[in-house]
């Protein structure tokens, strides 16, 4: 698996992304927010978390129109995968390729901490390591995670089971408790929680690695 | 030309910071405030000299960059 990892102006998860990925062996290529292209034969987007252009008109709007923006808009549209954690989901949002929007938490506060998840599908790439209803302890830490959509969109999102995780207590207000949410193609995630941050003992929590894993497994040559 | 944006929170969606303005200016003793929306104001000086064009541009910045359709909705006026 070849994964690129974006770095923009205030994105401060992106070694935390990358060495997530070296771990569980793929071979990661580092990519600059001006570089116009994805290394060559790039399977995976890894969009990290952090205050991209310091959260800047909206969180994550400048990133999504930057220079790579375009050449991952067009990854995704060829079918590839793209993962957007934090400030990342914020971004894919925001290049419309996922539908919603994310609003300043509701209590206006900044949370950083540990939070319960329930993964709701494991009919993805991304959440194929997890047996479906399991309950994961994974970190956040966001000022604007509070997840919407109109009822339109989030009854499809409900249907088509494109909620990829959920929230045991809500903490940021929310629709549906949605913690990260698939593409229609299921090959584009956005959450706000870290499973990067969750991904060794020592960090409290390894209950993030399985993504990783399954993310490995699926692109293991056949 | 110059204009200015005003992008606000389309009706229906929840603005949890204007309505903690609410509050603040009923401890103020402000009283009879229903309701607090927030938003911005954006003021751009275009070299284009014909109003049309320069507002039909304004109207393109606000639908790809200034304005998130998706929970925001925009007006553009001469300034």
């Amino acid at each position: 698996m070849k994964a690129a990892v974006i770095t923009f102006p205030g994105s401060n998860c992106d070694r935390d992304l990358a060495t997530a990925f070296e771990q569980v062996g793929a071979e990661v290529v580092r990519v600059w927010h001006k570089d116009t292209a994805l290394p060559e034969g790039t399977d995976i987007v890894g969009i990290p978390g952090g205050f991209s252009f310091g959260d800047y008109l909206r969180c994550g709007a400048i990133a999504a129109r930057s220079p790579i923006g375009k050449a991952v808009v067009a990854h995704a549209g060829r079918g590839g995968h793209v993962l957007g954690i934090c400030n990342g989901f914020q971004v894919l949002v925001e290049m419309g390729l996922l539908p919603g929007a994310l609003l300043r938490n509701a209590n206006l506060k900044y949370i950083c901490r540990t939070v319960g998840l329930r993964v709701e599908t494991s009919e993805s790439a991304f959440t194929a390591g997890y047996a479906q209803g399991v309950e994961l302890q994974v970190p956040i830490a966001h000022h604007d995670g509070n997840y919407m959509a109109d009822a339109e969109t989030l009854a499809r999102l409900e249907g088509e089971g494109r909620v990829a995780f959920r929230y045991l207590a809500n903490p940021n207000g929310s629709m549906n408790d949605i913690a990260g949410v698939l593409s229609e193609n299921r090959r584009v995630l956005g959450m706000m929680p870290h499973p990067e941050r969750a991904f060794a003992p020592l960090h409290g929590s390894a209950d993030g690695r399985a993504m990783f894993d399954g993310l490995m497994s699926a692109f293991a040559p056949a | 030309m110059k204009y200015r944006v005003f992008v606000t929170l389309k009706a229906g969606v929840l603005d949890p910071q204007g309505e903690a303005i609410r509050h603040a200016l009923g401890a103020l003793g402000f009283e009879g405030v229903n309701s607090v929306r927030q938003g911005k104001m954006i003021e751009l000086d275009l070299a284009e000299t014909d109003a049309a064009k320069a507002e039909a541009a304004a109207k393109q910045m606000c639908e790809k960059l200034l304005a998130n359709t998706v929970i925001e909705s925009y007006r553009v006026e001469p300034a």
